[in-house]
């Protein structure tokens, strides 16, 4: 087996757009799960909306680089408003089947071809961060070192990424500790209590979804920045996984989410690479690599089943926190 | 008009794009339609070619489309009467005849003008037409509209098996099962791995449901039996539940790989006339009779034992049945293994319904199973019955006047404007959604 390119697909996993674009996308699944507790399964659809929100912008309205992240942003925003006003009444139970119909919706209606000039249908669409790359600071050449090594595109999208993280983080890390975050964390906790000091809870509930709708919604625009945005991108499974990452590093903490996208894309690297030149070398029996290559999903399963038995507070998570343990 | 392959037209699309087509010809402008080639998809290896002759006498101009596995493509013979379309993989497609592009009083004789390719062990196959002098039979829209009425059925029924375990499993322990949709695919593998492993098809169909209420037994005994005993909280055991379901599914793709195979039989099945044009297969009539049989089993179980009785009682109000002496474990544990059967009967079905069997079957079809939960009520096995039976007719109808790629979308709109309106479902109770 060739440890060294297996070692240096995983060490790249550390720093990816997609790794970035799953934080992002755990950090606004956060705010509506860890903090306010409300249960989106739906967080694909915002981060398809995000994703399509800048490619189309871009592509049909000719929106340059900025105004097009301020699109993916706004239609994020308008995402939640319409996926709040029937669904945030609702049971938790409820609400998390409301949203995963939600997020399918948006993926078949991606995928339909009665759009296809503006979705791209299945084949999506590609060369809509033209405008984005042209601001790129860094003149051609290659940067970085080891598995680290970027072309100039690649380094700009990456850095770009962070900064664009750094900023969500820190700016959501203020929030929740505001006397805003106070009443969205007094919702989860216990929502007649709220309502009880005169707060109007809904409204509370609606913000909370939209802010995290947006944090997601760029997510989902960095998602798709290095190459091109599918729709086959978005299907229920990515959610799933967006929900692994963020029970993993902690629901109701700023910075697990950060953590636990981490973790999840070093690992899925790891044996993404590993499984199959298990296989290769024969030591998976009968199993071809790319069947080896589908066993890695099968522990994100287990691992999402084990966590929320034995640690739902996650890692870096206070099981205090956590209403949902409590029955 | 589009040579290009495109996703995910259906036969539906297609009906109506034949239909727009042939009026298309009556107001002559079809002559106007600019040429179309006579070799589309020649990327793909595995190809589908075919020579359209009358009599030997080579047809030029005559339409063909190919339909199957998300994939569209269409091709005009060239003045040979050659055509030649690639396809992404040696899987199930249908390829349509557009009989309107024949000569006048030309028609296919035999087979009809849309029929289902089948592979050999090659990645080319040839497929000819047999035509000659004869009537085309050409569907009305309302027969059209009856047979999407009868498809309609027939997919509600096999949702209903489906949805009724899923609902009870809700009812009796408060769990919305995301792991449903498994339970349907693994009913369809067993069949498929029983038959290959030599078992008698017929033979094989109760075995198989045997094995997924055994499944359904062993993942109450062995996952949601001990969880419950621990007091673990609803929305946990409902990440449990999308955590096995992922499992499961990654397992039966490394198992089976990404294609899609076939159940013995589910191709090829001979078409019955009913009344004027409209045709059913006997594997629809068969599925359809299997499903009623079934449900009303079913219903009588619920309505006429002590267990069924039982079991509505806890799916009522669990405390209460409880405090008069029922033992809720033993329900609960019934209530599994019913769903496992149901849902792996439903999951034969579906597999000839599509037809086909893929590792991810199940995760596209729990959707609907939730949406005719939901729109019945969840926790109420009729209500679900109802329920599945709407979604099934308004999926398959709803082609006729939308995109046929968008009557899945229907589907989901009405499920979540229904909870707007009447949360608790048709048939279910208020307090239900609290």
């Amino acid at each position: 087996m060739d440890f060294v390119s297996i070692l240096n697909n995983t060490a790249q996993a550390l720093f990816s757009p997609v790794t970035i674009a799953f934080a992002m996308a755990a950090l606004g699944l956060a705010i509506h799960f860890g903090f306010v507790g409300l249960l989106n399964f739906g967080i694909a659809g915002f981060m398809a909306v995000g994703a399509y929100g800048y490619a189309i912008s871009t592509l049909t309205f000719g929106f340059p680089w900025w105004a097009a992240f301020l699109a993916a942003m706004a239609a994020s925003a308008v995402f939640a408003v319409i996926l709040g006003i029937p669904t945030l009444q609702l049971r938790g139970d409820y609400l998390a089947i409301v949203t995963i119909a939600a997020a399918e919706i948006v993926r078949l209606l991606l995928l339909s071809t009665t759009w296809i000039e503006t979705t791209g249908s299945a084949d999506g669409l590609v060369a809509y961060a033209n405008d984005f790359r042209s601001i790129n600071p860094f003149p051609d050449g290659v940067y970085g070192f080891g598995p680290w090594t970027y072309t100039a595109n690649q380094f700009w999208v990456l850095i770009f990424a962070l900064i664009i993280l750094a900023v969500s983080a820190f700016l959501l890390w203020r929030l929740v500790k505001s006397p805003w975050g106070r009443v969205i964390k007094g919702i989860r906790e216990d929502e007649d209590a709220v309502r009880a000091l005169g707060k109007n809870v809904f409204a509370y509930k609606m913000q909370a979804l939209i802010v995290g709708g947006i944090v997601a919604g760029l997510g989902g625009a960095l998602y798709v920045m290095p190459s091109s945005a599918n729709p086959m991108l978005f299907a229920t499974s990515l959610t799933f996984f967006v929900w692994t990452a963020l029970l993993l590093g902690g629901a109701a903490t700023v910075f697990g989410p950060l953590l636990g996208a981490v973790i999840f894309w070093v690992l899925q690297a790891f044996l993404g690479s590993l499984l199959p030149a298990m296989a290769q070398a024969g030591l998976l029996g009968a199993l071809s690599s790319a069947q080896a290559g589908a066993l890695r999903f099968v522990l994100v399963g287990i691992l999402l089943v084990v966590i929320v038995i034995v640690r739902p507070q996650g890692i870096v998570g206070d099981k205090r926190e956590l209403t949902f343990v409590r029955k | 008009m589009n040579i290009a392959p495109a996703e995910d037209r259906s036969l539906i699309h297609k009906v109506v794009r034949l239909f727009l087509i042939a009026v298309l010809a009556c107001a002559g402008v079809f002559a106007a339609a600019p040429a179309m080639a006579d070799t589309v998809g020649e990327e793909y290896e595995n190809k589908i070619l075919g020579n359209v002759k009358n009599e030997g006498t080579p047809l030029a101009g005559v339409q063909l489309i190919v339909e199957g596995n998300g994939y569209t493509a269409e091709v005009v013979t060239d003045a040979e009467g050659k055509w030649e379309i690639g396809v992404p993989e040696a899987g199930t497609y249908e390829i349509t005849l557009v009989e309107d592009t024949l000569p006048e009083g030309i028609a296919v004789l035999e087979g009809g003008a849309t029929q289902t390719i089948e592979w050999g062990f090659t990645n080319t196959v040839v497929w000819n037409f047999f035509i000659g002098e004869g009537e085309r039979n050409p569907t009305s829209q309302l027969d059209q509209f009856f047979m999407r009425v009868f498809a309609g059925i027939n997919f509600g029924l096999l949702l209903g098996l489906a949805a009724i375990g899923l609902s009870l499993v809700f009812g009796t322990t408060a769990l919305p099962n995301f792991a449903h949709g498994e339970m349907v695919t693994l009913g369809a593998l067993f069949t498929l791995f029983l038959t290959l492993a030599g078992v008698p098809l017929l033979l094989s169909f109760p075995i198989a449901v045997a094995l997924s209420a055994l499944f359904g037994w062993a993942l109450d005994a062995a996952v949601w039996a001990p969880l419950r005993a621990r007091g673990v909280g609803i929305v946990q055991l409902m990440i449990v539940s999308i955590g096995l379901s992922l499992t499961f599914r990654y397992i039966t793709q490394a198992f089976l790989g990404g294609g899609t195979e076939q159940l013995s039989g589910a191709l090829g099945s001979p078409e019955i006339p009913i009344f004027r044009t409209v045709t059913l297969s006997v594997n629809d009539l068969v599925s359809m009779g299997v499903s009623l049989v079934v449900l009303i089993a079913f219903a009588m179980w619920l309505l006429r034992s002590k267990m069924g009785k039982a079991t509505r009682a806890v799916s009522d109000n669990a405390d209460l049945a409880a405090a008069s002496g029922i033992d809720v474990d033993r329900v609960i544990r019934v209530v599994w293994i019913m769903a496992g059967g149901l849902a792996g009967l439903a999951g034969i079905l579906w597999a000839y319904f599509r037809p086909g069997l893929k590792w991810d079957m199940g995760e596209k079809i729990l959707l609907f199973i939730f949406a005719a939960g939901v729109l019945g009520g969840l926790g109420t096995a009729f209500g679900a019955f109802v329920g599945a039976m709407i979604v099934g007719v308004l999926i398959e109808t709803s082609a006729q006047f939308i995109p046929s790629d968008l009557k899945y979308v229907g589907a989901l709109v009405v499920m979540i404007v229904i909870l707007l309106f009447r949360p608790q479902g048709i048939l279910g109770r208020r307090e239900r959604i609290g």
